[in-house]
């Protein structure tokens, strides 16, 4: 199990090092810290709105988890910088991940 | 520590055209040899070839197209600040005493594949550099209260300094409404905001103080350089409105030579996208937060060519490998007062800012009469 495995699963996991705690991101077998083995965690995690833009009629913005992680995600409504979203939708096409945030 | 002087350079055009990577290579190669003949060739002991092109061995390959033998061949890569990743390793050698001459070669061409950085998931499917350009813009608009008028103005004078660069890949002027007119990649980005991928070449051959002043008149010395990485991820940028690494580099560079950012008379800043200019500019220290773009009107309206004065990415293209050693070339000619109608008056310290992938990392060189 990686966290690309539940990825393409459509599942968001939190990947987190098994001996200092640390979240591990960008995900890695091995923790960037210790370089103590990786598990992850699930869960419905918040993430909070940092910043975004839009390409024609699609909002794209960078949303923080955990006060650690973050990605680039489309949301589909206007959103508001230090809005509290949810991972709606997520996976792999043609080798790139994809995130969705409402 | 000795010191280490850049004797010579060679360059060929910016353009959209077809050409391999090993005639590019030697068509710069070539240009500055025929700029200095009396360089005897067989005294270069390192070639190094910058670039991101995937064809392998070319320093070898350069190397064996001019005559030379060098004891230590071999590419470099680091997207688009690959170019003064090269000079700084060849730099190295020479302070090491492990080469005395360098020729240090970059080229790319417009179909490069340094343009997106795969690894980089965290962006989902936002992989193009026009994302994180577009995220920058917005942020640093947000944070002080910056117009796309204001930013626009940085596309309208590079492409302005441009027109005297006969190597430029742009020979046209613009508006600012023209810039904002032009297409809308994101809300936060035009095209004319972005630098292009292009076609070019452009060398350089340092050498050791011994052996510089007995090539030329007017070595033109490195005398600071600093370098940062702080991380790969576009996303792990800790401000989207700054550049950490560039301030760190920055600071770093001009500790070394033993200058700050006032007494630096002319440089080369990495303006990939609009934005990125005034970011540059405040985080290398020539002007405070948020005033980035009161400076660069101030220079347009003053015809100061002090900043980008070849017309910067966006003028001239951006074949990736071959930036850093064209910025660098830049300056060259600005402290020799050989760069014609773009000379800044009384030039006599630069500062070159070449970075990759969106300010993850960043070098800055201080050059010296």
């Amino acid at each position: 199990m990686s966290f690309e495995s539940e990825l393409f699963q459509g599942k968001f996991c939190i990947p987190e090092c098994t001996i200092c705690k640390k979240i591990v991101w960008p995900p890695s077998e091995f923790c960037n810290h210790c370089l103590g083995k990786v598990s992850l965690k699930q869960g419905d995690f918040e993430g909070k709105i940092i910043e975004f833009s839009r390409q024609n009629e699609e909002y794209f913005c960078i949303v923080e988890f955990e006060n650690t992680i973050r990605v680039i995600a489309k949301i589909l409504h206007i959103p508001e910088i230090g809005q509290t979203v949810k991972i709606s939708k997520c996976g792999i096409f043609n080798q790139n991940y994809f995130f969705y945030v409402n | 520590m000795i010191k280490v002087g850049i004797v010579a350079y060679g360059i060929t055009p910016f353009t959209k055209d077809d050409q391999k990577i090993e005639s590019l290579l030697l068509k710069s190669t070539k240009n500055l040899f025929d700029n200095n003949p009396e360089i005897i060739r067989n005294d270069i002991d390192a070639v190094l070839v910058s670039t991101n092109n995937n064809s392998k061995y070319l320093s070898p390959i350069l190397s064996e197209m001019v005559g030379i033998q060098p004891k230590i061949a071999h590419s470099i890569e680091s997207l688009c600040n690959s170019g003064t990743n090269s000079i700084v390793s060849a730099y190295s050698y020479i302070v090491s005493g492990l080469a005395d001459m360098v020729l240090i070669s970059g080229a790319e061409r417009n179909d490069s594949p340094g343009q997106i950085l795969e690894w980089d998931n965290s962006r989902g499917e936002f992989k193009h550099p026009i994302f994180w350009a577009s995220i920058f813009a917005k942020s640093y608009k947000r944070k002080f209260s910056i117009s796309d008028e204001q930013i626009a103005l940085v596309s309208v004078k590079n492409h302005k300094q441009a027109k005297e660069n006969p190597n430029a890949l742009s020979n046209k002027t613009f508006t600012i409404q023209d810039v904002i007119n032009s297409k809308k990649l994101t809300d936060d980005l035009r095209l004319l905001d972005c630098s292009r991928p292009c076609t070019g070449s452009a060398s350089i051959l340092l050498a050791s103080e011994e052996t510089a002043r007995k090539i030329t008149d007017m070595p033109i010395w490195i005398t600071g350089i600093g370098q940062k990485t702080t991380s790969a991820g576009f996303t792990k940028n800790t401000s989207f409105s700054s550049m950490e690494s560039t301030k760190l580099a920055g600071q770093a560079a001009l500790k070394m030579a033993n200058h700050n950012a006032n007494d630096i008379d002319v440089a080369e800043v990495h303006d990939a996208f609009s934005v990125c200019e005034p970011m540059a500019l405040e985080s290398l220290g020539f002007s405070k937060p948020g005033n980035g773009t009161n400076m660069i009107k101030e220079l347009y309206e003053t015809n100061n060519f002090k900043i980008n004065p070849r017309g910067g990415l966006i003028g001239s293209g951006h074949p990736l490998g071959a930036t850093g050693i064209a910025q660098t070339i830049e300056i060259i000619q600005q402290l020799e007062s050989s760069a014609t109608n773009r000379q800044v008056d009384n030039a006599k310290i630069g500062l070159v800012h070449n970075m990759s992938a969106a300010a993850t990392s960043s070098t800055v060189l201080v050059l010296e009469k």
